[in-house]
């Protein structure tokens, strides 16, 4: 029996440890190794610091770096505030039919490709798109009104685009208040805003922290919807990584720069799960 | 705020209409896309220039429909196959790794565990850029140590199979897992008391327990294969799955046919999604 | 005196069904009132209007003489002891406890000695930094209590709370409540499908059944002097049967079960005539049982059978007793004097019951 149970893990083992040292752990490393070679010759190379030295030393490489994780953390927080009081009536306001045809409409729209939804936006805001044609309709604009290749318009495809990772986490712990636990702190003489703040909002911290991680890491490695919703100006880290790689076949750049985003995710998961007393198991698992 | 609690109408109206605009909000992209695949023009923008079904029919210049468009079903193919085969493969990973940690107690699981999830938090580009470098500083040694050259390491349908599968297994794992969780373990211990050997009683009383978490599983990562941009932007090779072809197209500039192509891409995750119910209330 | 709650003709409507038709009580100060019924017969409809999270369709509700219709429930004089306690998880003990406190705006050192307080009074020293899933379902449940208590309101909703916890400590929990209640005199109003919960504990107990109140009275009244079928069956173990009157004289009646099987009964005042369908219902307890058919002479009810079935239950103990010519099955206490202790499946044995203890009421009612 006691073989048995070693070779069940032993075979349960493989396929894991396969997956994740040769698909994660391995790659990673490779790329950590490429990324600080230096081509100081056709075919010759050193180990050094070079790539992100160039990295720190370009103003436009830093600035695209900041200015990505900046706006993503801006399209996380406006996710959130959009999409917590839509989690809240769907878990808490509406029961039986009603609340499973809501969290359904919700899903809807993320079984389509983000391809799918970024063309639809780009139909509606550019010069020639529904809404200039609207505003020009009811006289609100002269002519033509170009909405796409700004960071707004970046904005709102991120959020877009993100939402259903940040709605199903939040339905699921709204979900799982007894609406009995609500009804305490009303009973106790709570009000509206201190049930949320006091009762709601730490039961729904898991969910909170969980759809913040996703929708940061989606829009940080996003390169659709920058690329498309914002033009050649939108200045988007992953843009930077992709002409490494694919335009300039510069891999050693393009592996210092991946690095750097693998870095910032990192950083920033880590702090929310900390700021917030929260593990990655019990917020992913 | 719950229904139980008393509040003023206005609040609760203007919290309805809140919803109301957010769904709008939701489908007003869809909509659109939708609705020019049937606009008479050369263009997905307004004039509508009348109603036509040559987006998905038509098989002559300048209106060739989907049906008619080699390149698009190709992809549409290729799509498949990916998503197929990626799907496959986790799920049974996926499988394998629910009953590990859930039947396992060993050291290190807790750090395995960890591990597992992490590929949920790397973004995909860089998880496609290490598989991309790696794969190919291996090609690169087997040529020049072995003068072997595996043309399958290079940029191609595998390295696209593989970088999705690199992190779809993760949400496989985790669907399956949530079942397994769930799973009362004496349903187990009582078919070994009828006369059940282990494995027998994983096959006939645990996997059909599991089942809907499978299919469940099977269709999210088919979902998921099939819509992926990212990861698989690093790793394509000559034969481009369906984003990546729609994607090459958009940027040159739009036909309704990438509307046609968009609203078929709807109707098929619709159906998924349904198939998915279906199994997950039985 | 005007008592802490007073309800007046209260009526809850969901769409055409009604939960609560016609509901008026009051509750003195200072008393531990129970509302006892199965589910579904609207209780805890009635303590949900109370509490506020539900609007009634007519009458008022009244605490201390006030009207509190228009008053939300966070402005209500009243807490409840949710069915499932409802104890905040995100928060410790001292936290939940205090959380009432801090939405009066009460100042930290303040609220610190009153949650203290209450914890002693609980008899839950020291536990404040302690986490919710930590204490034991009785321990939960005292500060669930103490939760409300802190607040001094005038009326404390109970909803079920014993419910989810194992006989022996619901059990405990009774006693316990009940000094709880004295401890704090506060008036306490309790619901509960429990019979013996409500008798134990309350001063006063309503019946109620299909959103009506059949009855109100102390425990004594209920179980001795029940006013209706649904009563009579539903408070205390009860031997039932279904006949046909075939004779009254004054308070006394006959009546023959649809098994032929002839039975005296009584009464008490209720309007009930020859020929009429009745219900007739006689306690386990007030059936006396003999070896010798003698020693019942003077019962006007008596049957000679054999025991089907020994329920042996220490003292609490039962026989089903079958009539002689098999038609009816009747329970009996054995007598605790161990008279009978010895007593086996198959044995004859003799019962006989006063008329007195049969109580009729006229059949349909329930």
């Amino acid at each position: 029996m006691r073989t048995e149970a070693k070779v069940g893990l032993g075979l349960l083992l493989t396929p894991l440890l396969l997956w994740l040292s040769l698909l994660i752990f391995i790659p990673h490393v490779d790329m950590f190794i490429v990324s600080l070679q230096e081509r100081i010759g056709v075919g010759k190379y050193q180990t050094s610091l070079a790539n992100y030295l160039t990295f720190f030393q370009e103003p436009l490489y830093l600035w695209t770096f900041l200015r990505t994780a900046v706006m993503s953390i801006l399209a996380t927080l406006m996710t959130l505030l959009i999409a917590f009081p839509v989690s809240y009536y769907i878990a808490k306001m509406v029961k039986g039919r009603l609340q499973s045809a809501l969290f359904l409409m919700c899903l809807v729209p993320f079984w389509v490709s983000e391809l799918v939804r970024t063309f639809g936006w780009m139909i509606l805001l550019r010069e020639t798109g529904i809404f200039s044609n609207l505003l020009q309709f009811v006289g609100l604009a002269d002519g033509p009104v170009e909405m796409l290749y700004n960071d707004g318009a970046i904005m709102l495809g991120l959020v877009y685009t993100s939402m259903l990772f940040m709605v199903v986490p939040l339905v699921t712990t709204l979900e799982s208040l007894p609406d009995e636990v609500i009804e305490a702190g009303y009973d106790l003489g709570g009000s509206g805003l201190s049930v949320l703040r006091e009762i709601i909002i730490p039961h729904a911290m898991p969910g909170i922290v969980s759809g913040c991680i996703v929708v940061f890491m989606l829009s940080l490695g996003n390169y659709l919807t920058p690329t498309m919703l914002g033009g050649k100006e939108s200045l988007w880290f992953t843009e930077l990584i992709y002409s490494q790689f694919i335009v300039r076949f510069n891999w050693e750049l393009g592996s210092a720069f991946g690095f750097m985003l693998l870095i910032l995710s990192s950083a920033i998961v880590w702090g929310m799960l900390k700021l917030t007393g929260q593990s990655l198991e019990k917020t992913m698992g | 705020m719950i229904p139980s609690i008393p509040q003023s109408r206005f609040l609760t109206t203007a919290y309805a209409a809140y919803i109301v605009v957010f769904f709008v909000f939701l489908a007003l992209p869809l909509l659109v896309v939708a609705g020019f695949a049937f606009n008479d023009s050369q263009f997905p923008s307004l004039p509508w220039e009348g109603f036509t079904w040559n987006w998905f029919f038509g098989d002559e210049r300048p209106m060739i429909g989907v049906f008619h468009e080699r390149s698009i079903l190709r992809a549409i193919g290729t799509s498949i196959l990916v998503a197929v085969l990626v799907s496959a493969l986790a799920v049974a990973v996926g499988l394998s790794n629910a009953f590990l940690f859930n039947r396992y107690k060993f050291r290190g699981q807790g750090i395995l565990y960890v591990l597992m999830l992490l590929p949920l938090v790397i973004p995909g580009i860089v998880l496609g850029i290490s598989i991309l470098v790696f794969s190919s500083r291996v090609a690169n040694g087997l040529w020049d140590g072995y003068r072997i050259d595996i043309e399958a390491l290079r940029p191609g349908l595998l390295l696209v199979i593989l970088g999705q599968f690199s992190f779809i297994t993760t949400i496989a794992t985790l669907v399956i897992g949530a079942r397994l969780q769930k799973f009362d373990r004496t349903l187990e211990e009582a078919a070994l008391n009828l006369g059940a050997g282990r494995l027998v009683a994983i096959r006939t009383i645990t996997l059909p327990y599991l089942a809907p978490a499978m299919v469940g599983a099977f269709v999210v990562s088919f979902l998921m294969s099939f819509e992926n941009f990212n990861t698989t932007l690093m790793l394509v090779g000559s034969d481009a799955p369906l984003t990546i072809a729609m994607f090459d197209r958009l940027k040159e500039g739009s036909t309704p046919l990438l509307n046609a192509v968009s609203l078929l891409l709807m109707l098929g995750s619709s159906c998924l999604a349904l198939i998915m119910i279906f199994f997950q209330k039985k | 005196m005007t008592p802490d709650l007073e309800c007046s003709a209260l009526t809850k409507r969901f769409g055409d069904t009604t939960a609560v038709e016609n509901v008026s009580f009051q509750v003195p100060p200072g008393s531990f009132f129970s509302i006892l019924g199965p589910s579904g017969c609207g209780k805890t409809t009635i303590m949900r209007m109370i509490a506020g999270f539900l609007e009634p369709s007519e009458g008022d509700i009244r605490i201390k003489g006030k009207s509190v219709l228009n008053v939300a429930p966070n402005k209500r004089p009243v807490n409840m002891v949710f069915q499932h306690l409802a104890l905040f998880p995100m928060m410790n003990i001292a936290e939940n406890i205090g959380y009432g406190l801090r939405r009066q705006g009460m100042d930290k050192t303040q609220i610190g000695r009153k949650v203290d307080e209450a914890l002693d009074r609980i008899g839950l020293p020291g536990i404040g930094s302690r986490k919710v899933d930590e204490l034991s379902g009785g321990q939960k449940q005292r500060v669930a209590i103490a939760r409300c208590m802190v607040l001094e309101p005038d009326v404390l909703l109970l909803d079920e709370p014993l419910g989810a916890l194992d006989l022996k400590l619901r059990e405990r929990m009774k006693v316990e409540l009940k000094s709880l209640q004295a401890a704090f005199d506060t008036t306490f109003v309790y619901i509960t499908h429990d019979q013996s919960e409500a008798l134990v504990m309350s001063d006063n107990i309503a019946v109620m059944n299909n959103g009506q109140f059949e009855q109100m009275g102390s425990g004594q009244d209920l179980y001795y002097r029940p006013e209706s079928a649904f009563v009579a069956g539903f408070v205390g173990d009860t031997n039932r049967w279904q006949g046909k009157v075939t004779r009254k004289e004054g308070d006394a009646i006959e009546l023959v079960t649809e098994n032929g099987l002839t039975l005296r009964g009584a009464t008490h005042g209720r309007d009930l005539s020859d020929g009429q369908q009745a219900d007739v219902f006689v306690r386990p307890e007030a059936i006396r049982i003999a070896h010798d058919a003698a020693d019942l002479a003077h019962f006007d009810n008596r049957i000679s059978g054999r025991v089907t079935s020994l329920l042996f239950n220490g003292a609490a103990s039962r026989i089903l007793v079958g009539s002689e010519d098999g038609r009816e099955e009747i329970e009996v206490n054995l007598p605790q004097s161990g008279e009978f202790s010895s007593i086996a499946k198959g044995d004859a044995v003799h019962i006989g019951w006063a008329s007195d203890q049969g109580n009729c009421f006229k059949a349909g009612g329930n």
